[in-house]
């Protein structure tokens, strides 16, 4: 394990005179340290939650190396795109990875999440492994979705994730939803609904959010403000961008997106409030580097030096390396290193994802029903395939 | 009045060498096959023509304007007509596309593109309750002369969500047209006519089909050319069986069609164009004389567009049958994302080669 093998660099370090001061010993150093968010919160009917989020050196390495390993992900699964490897749809977060991160920091599994189409690193934060991610992608039969769901359709219910939905908007009423079965079961646990500025115009979000409002649900509505739907950028989407404000009489928060410890702070937030008294919107103002999907270059409304503008003052991964680096941390080789393993972890998850063989043809009748009562199902040549779904 | 003239000597094929009275037309030479257009360009050039005729004439949808289309057919129509008359929404089907059939109400002509049609679900009560009902209960007071497009049915690995074809839901509606075109001349005949009709069209396209190109003639690249609703067109005639389809299966059953040939049997391929008026006139017509039909469609089996052309030519034409219709169509399952399932998934050529060979008896 990677953390385990800087140690026994470390203890060789710790020999030397001039690093003998550091406590070097990461991997379970929870060293309290209190970071503060870049910028303050901007709240709608309720008082913003103070600026100081506490974290420990561990959660500032972890933060790094998995927004790192993220970023990796997302930047192999282009280029896997590009080889024709991933087909359809694809749509990359790379960018977005501070607020998959922040949040995970912030809750426990028994928490559910519920997101779009741009699903790889909530995914991955909610505990799938890389491998799971690139034969999915690929379409193999070791994928999170057996090869049947796609680039949209990731889920992992033991960890409470529902998806991975490929209609906008769609996603929101479904999370309410997911609060409400939380609630109904007592469960002290809430959900975080996840969706763009391009669905937040939607009529069910409101729909939904009202509903939430009257029965007092768990449901966290968390807008990941891009600032383009598709190609539309939000001031002509939306009459009033100010989506932490759009739940009206529901309370918002508003949230600089690419700090991993503002969203942490904000979701930690969010849960109190919203196992009290109900539902409770955050918008997370984030970037994302890629067009909307792998269809589209993401340079026709946009300007390349509004895109490298925010990837040299706002990169999130960035900003926790400065922090690490300013809390002694690490050194700069310590983080290359750490990059470099990322990067032979992900190009070794997709060459074994490449080995992995298609699902079986038999699958293409599995899981239609839970109970299907032996009823057929058919091919396509309807005398020639068919099936009695179990 | 041109325009119907047109229709007329066009009925059996854009390449009919049929002349009309106008004078326009026997000054061209109908050079049959010498240019090309794809299915992108022509319903692009629908449209641009369409909108010039007719002020009423607008669009709307996801990325129309700006963005050129997400699949490109409304390329430049922005910046030749304005923003009046292009229009970009938010992503709010069930809003845009209640405004457009109010919009309809109210005697303009709004062509809602729907990104895909999987889409269109979060608006159908429009498309159903408010459109195709309206003329009815109103007792013609209120017809909507809107048309609804977009791509529909499966493209390439965009998993369940994504592939649905919705033929056979729409086209059950009274009240609705839906068409379905195969071909550039196709695509140009029915959307001007779609856009000319008064009543609510849908009108399929799809997304594999927009970059292929097909010969053009010098008729269908006239501005005042329309083809007719509710007319199917023969592609290939043949005397052993009927194989009748619509959208992208024509061009699979015109390859099957070629691969029966090699082994003697010669079938009728049948293009819809029309799924609702359906021409059950010019299947039956066919079945007769062939005595065999093998139906494909896209889309999920049950209650699909084929089993209402069975029941139509069981119906019409039982004694004529010598074979058990045949039904080819999607699998009876969500669409899958892997390549090899999806590929179980929706109709190959060998499975319209295999059942026009079981409707021939003929053994594998």
């Amino acid at each position: 394990m990677a953390l385990s093998r800087r140690l026994t660099s470390r203890s060789t370090l710790i020999s030397h005179p001039l690093s003998a001061a550091f406590n070097r010993f990461i991997s379970t150093d929870t060293t309290p340290i209190t970071i503060e968010t870049s910028l303050p919160f901007t709240a709608h009917l309720c008082d913003p939650p103070s600026r100081s989020v506490e974290s420990s050196t561990q959660e500032l390495l972890s933060f790094f190396r998995t927004m790192a390993l993220m970023r990796r992900m997302e930047i192999a699964a282009d280029s896997l795109y590009k080889a024709k490897l991933i087909r359809g749809f694809c749509h990359l977060y790379d960018g977005q990875e501070a607020v998959a991160i922040g949040m995970e920091a912030a809750i426990t599994k028994k928490d559910a999440i519920i997101t779009a189409y741009r699903d790889h690193c909530i995914f991955l934060g909610r505990g799938g492994s890389l491998y799971e991610v690139f034969a999915e992608l690929m379409g193999r039969r070791d994928g999170c979705s057996r090869g049947k769901g796609g680039s949209m359709h990731f889920y992992k219910k033991d960890s409470s994730f529902y998806g991975g939905h490929g209609i906008v908007g769609a996603q929101v009423p479904l999370g309410c939803g997911i609060a409400f079965a939380q609630k109904y079961g007592k469960e002290e646990a809430v959900t975080f609904a996840m969706y763009g500025d391009g669905a937040a115009n939607q009529g069910q979000l409101f729909e939904a959010l009202n509903i939430s409002a009257l029965w007092d649900l768990p449901s966290i509505l968390v807008c990941e403000n891009n600032h383009y739907g598709m190609g539309t950028a939000e001031w002509r989407a939306a009459k009033s961008p100010s989506y932490y404000k759009r739940g009206d009489y529901v309370p918002g928060l508003k949230v600089d997106g690419m700090d991993a410890f503002a969203v942490k702070q904000a979701c930690k937030f969010a849960k109190e409030h919203a196992l009290k008294n109900g539902p409770i919107i955050l918008e997370m103002d984030t970037y994302r580097y890629h067009g909307h999907s792998m269809s589209d270059p993401g340079s026709t409304y946009r300007t390349r030096d509004e895109i490298s503008g925010v990837r040299q003052e706002r990169d999130p991964i960035e900003r926790i390396k400065k922090l690490v680096l300013s809390h002694d941390l690490a050194t700069e080789k310590e983080l290359k290193d750490m990059e470099k393993e990322i990067r032979k972890e992900v190009d070794d998850a997709i060459a074994k994802a490449k080995d992995c063989p298609m699902p079986e043809p038999s699958e293409l009748f599995t899981n239609v029903y839970v109970k299907g009562f032996g009823t057929e199902s058919f091919g396509a040549d309807r005398k020639e395939v068919k099936a009695a779904l179990p | 009045m041109w325009g119907i003239l047109r229709q007329r000597a066009v009925v059996d094929g854009g390449l009919s060498l049929r002349r009309t009275r106008s004078a326009l037309v026997s000054a061209r030479s109908y050079a049959a096959g010498s240019k090309e257009m794809t299915v992108r360009d022509a319903l692009n050039s629908a449209i641009d023509e369409e909108m010039s005729a007719d002020p009423k004439v607008f669009v709307m949808g996801e990325e129309v304007g700006q963005y050129q289309g997400a699949y490109k057919i409304t390329k430049g129509l922005l910046e030749k007509y304005g923003p009046e008359r292009v229009y970009d929404t938010p992503i709010t089907e069930a809003g845009f596309t209640g405004i457009g059939v109010g919009a309809a109400y109210a005697g303009l002509k709004p062509v809602v593109e729907f990104m895909t049609f999987n889409f269109s679900m979060q608006a159908i009560d429009h498309i159903i309750n408010s459109a195709a009902k309206s003329n009815y209960m109103s007792a013609g007071q209120i017809n909507v002369p809107i048309v609804f497009r977009g791509p529909n049915g499966a493209a390439a690995g965009v998993g369940a969500q994504h592939s649905q074809c919705y033929a056979a839901w729409y086209a059950s509606v009274p009240g609705l047209k839906v068409l379905a075109p195969y071909s550039a001349e196709d695509a140009r005949g029915l959307l001007k006519a779609a856009i000319r009709d008064p009543d609510p069209v849908v009108f399929l396209e799809n997304e594999l089909l927009y970059g292929e190109s097909f010969p053009i003639s010098e008729e269908a690249l006239d501005s005042s050319f329309c083809l007719p609703i509710g007319k199917a067109k023969i592609e290939r005639e043949g005397k052993d069986v009927t194989i009748v389809t619509f959208s992208k299966m024509v061009g699979f059953a015109l390859k099957a069609a070629e691969k029966l040939a090699e082994e003697g049997i010669s079938a009728e391929v049948i293009n819809l164009r029309s799924i609702r008026p359906l021409d059950r006139a010019t299947i039956n017509a066919s079945v007769r004389k062939t005595s065999r039909l093998v139906t494909v469609e896209e889309g999920f089996p049950q209650h699909g567009v084929c089993a209402e052309i069975c029941a139509s030519v069981v119906e019409e034409s039982f004694s004529y049958l010598d074979a058990p219709v045949e039904r080819i169509a999607g699998a009876d399952v969500p669409m899958p994302y892997a390549a090899n399932l999806e590929r179980l998934a929706l109709p190959q050529v060998e499975d319209i080669v295999r059942a026009a060979k079981r409707a021939c008896y003929r053994s594998k």
